[in-house]
């Protein structure tokens, strides 16, 4: 699984990072994404479906941030 | 500049304002019509070399979006006129009118906005400005969500771009990212992990269906909520709740609809803004006005525009 730890990244920051991480993946590929609670758990998952990937599901771990998993869809 | 004697200027430049006397003498201000703050590269251009042709050393960016050329020598109003080319860049309002409407860039390129502001108070402005009011000037602020950095309430009319949110249960994968999204908690994840949605804190904004991964939540209405009576100034105004979900199309008539009631109820009045003339009408006069042609969008009741006093701590 691939992961893209955006944690103490703020926005936009951290969705210009995420793109760029996912600009390095195969189509399809499942990746993880560690968001911070507050803004960036709001914006990034909304930005990157806007740039047409698929998001899969969103949990809380303990320590309070989140999990985004999506699949990368190329344009 | 003009020699003195030869200076015949044509003064129907002047009859709808935007010439304003600044402190120099012989010295004036024009504000440009720059409607919802749209400037085009080559107008800004033309802008430019008239600005330093007739003007000062800079330009003023107003609060409501136009540009204002600073240290016009009266003179020159004609010259001015004709070299910002008037199809093309034509002077704004003052006095007791329709000013040109503001707005924020809209859906066009923004992601928060939800309808399109801009051809709004483009229509606004080529079918109302500097229609005459009788009263009082009159704003109008098109906000394309409900962040509404233009602040529509404390206009006459503002409005403000809303999506009304519809669920479909069974697309719902119950990651919980509307519930998260959703700033005014009108959504809670419920027991089977499916989102339960509340009416009355939805402020229309259209979040939920924009994150959701599936579709599972969509758009059942797009329209403008409709706020009037606003104003700021010396005694401020914020503007209650007239109409919800008004199509963008009818923006022109409903405002046009607003200025004929102010028009008539004002009468006799003096200088009266629209909020003022709603307190003392009562807003169910202005509501039954409205509820007439637009049925479906005027809302069952509102409260009088709501004075914000500033003055506390004195
Ligand atoms: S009101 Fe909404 S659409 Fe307009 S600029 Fe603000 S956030 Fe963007
Ligand atoms: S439209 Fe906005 S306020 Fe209403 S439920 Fe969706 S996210 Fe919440
Ligand atoms: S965002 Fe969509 S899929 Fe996720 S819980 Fe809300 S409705 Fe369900």
């Amino acid at each position: 699984m691939q992961t893209i730890d955006l944690r103490g990244v703020s926005c936009p920051t951290n969705f210009v990072k995420a793109k760029l991480a996912l600009e390095e993946l195969e189509n399809g590929t499942v990746a993880q994404i560690f968001l911070d609670d507050g803004e960036p758990v709001k914006n990034v998952p909304r930005s990157l479906k806007a740039d047409g990937h698929k998001l899969l599901g969103l949990k809380q771990t303990e320590e309070g941030h989140y999990i985004l998993e999506l699949e990368k869809v190329e344009e | 500049m003009a020699d003195e004697k030869q200076t015949k200027l044509d003064l129907n430049n002047l009859k709808a304002g935007g010439f304003i006397k600044e402190r120099g003498k012989d010295l004036f201000t024009v504000r440009l019509r720059v409607p919802g703050g749209r400037m085009s590269v080559p107008r800004l251009k033309k802008i430019a070399e008239v600005a330093e042709k007739f003007g000062g050393e800079f330009v003023h960016l107003s609060v409501r979006q136009s540009i204002e050329l600073i240290n016009i020598n009266f003179r020159d109003f004609d010259a001015v006129v004709e070299e910002l080319g008037e199809k093309s860049q034509k002077v704004a309002s003052c006095g007791a009118r329709v000013r040109v409407p503001v707005a924020c860039g809209g859906c066009e390129y923004n992601p928060n906005g939800l309808v399109d502001t801009q051809k709004s108070a483009l229509e606004v402005d080529e079918k109302l400005f500097g229609t005459p009011t009788g009263h009082h000037k009159f704003k109008v602020a098109f906000a394309g969500c409900p962040f509404d950095c233009p602040k529509s309430a404390t206009n006459d009319i503002g409005f403000q771009g809303a999506i009304y949110p519809t669920l479909d249960k069974d697309a719902c994968i119950g990651c919980g990212l509307c519930a998260k999204s959703c700033v005014p908690k009108a959504i809670a994840m419920g027991e089977d992990n499916k989102p339960v949605f509340s009416n009355d804190p939805c402020i229309w904004c259209g979040d939920c269906v924009k994150v959701c991964p599936t579709g599972a939540w969509s758009e059942a209405k797009r329209g403008y909520t409709v706020r009037i009576g606003g104003k700021w100034g010396r005694n401020p105004l914020v503007g209650t709740l007239f109409a919800t979900f008004l199509p963008e199309d009818r923006a022109v008539e409903f405002i046009a609809a607003v200025l004929e009631w102010y028009k008539q109820k004002a009468e006799g009045l003096g200088r009266i803004r629209l909020g003022d003339t709603i307190i003392k009408e009562g807003p169910e006069e202005l509501l039954n006005h409205l509820r007439s042609r637009f049925p479906e969008n005027t809302v069952a009741e509102t409260i009088a525009p709501q004075i914000i006093a500033t003055q506390i701590g004195k």
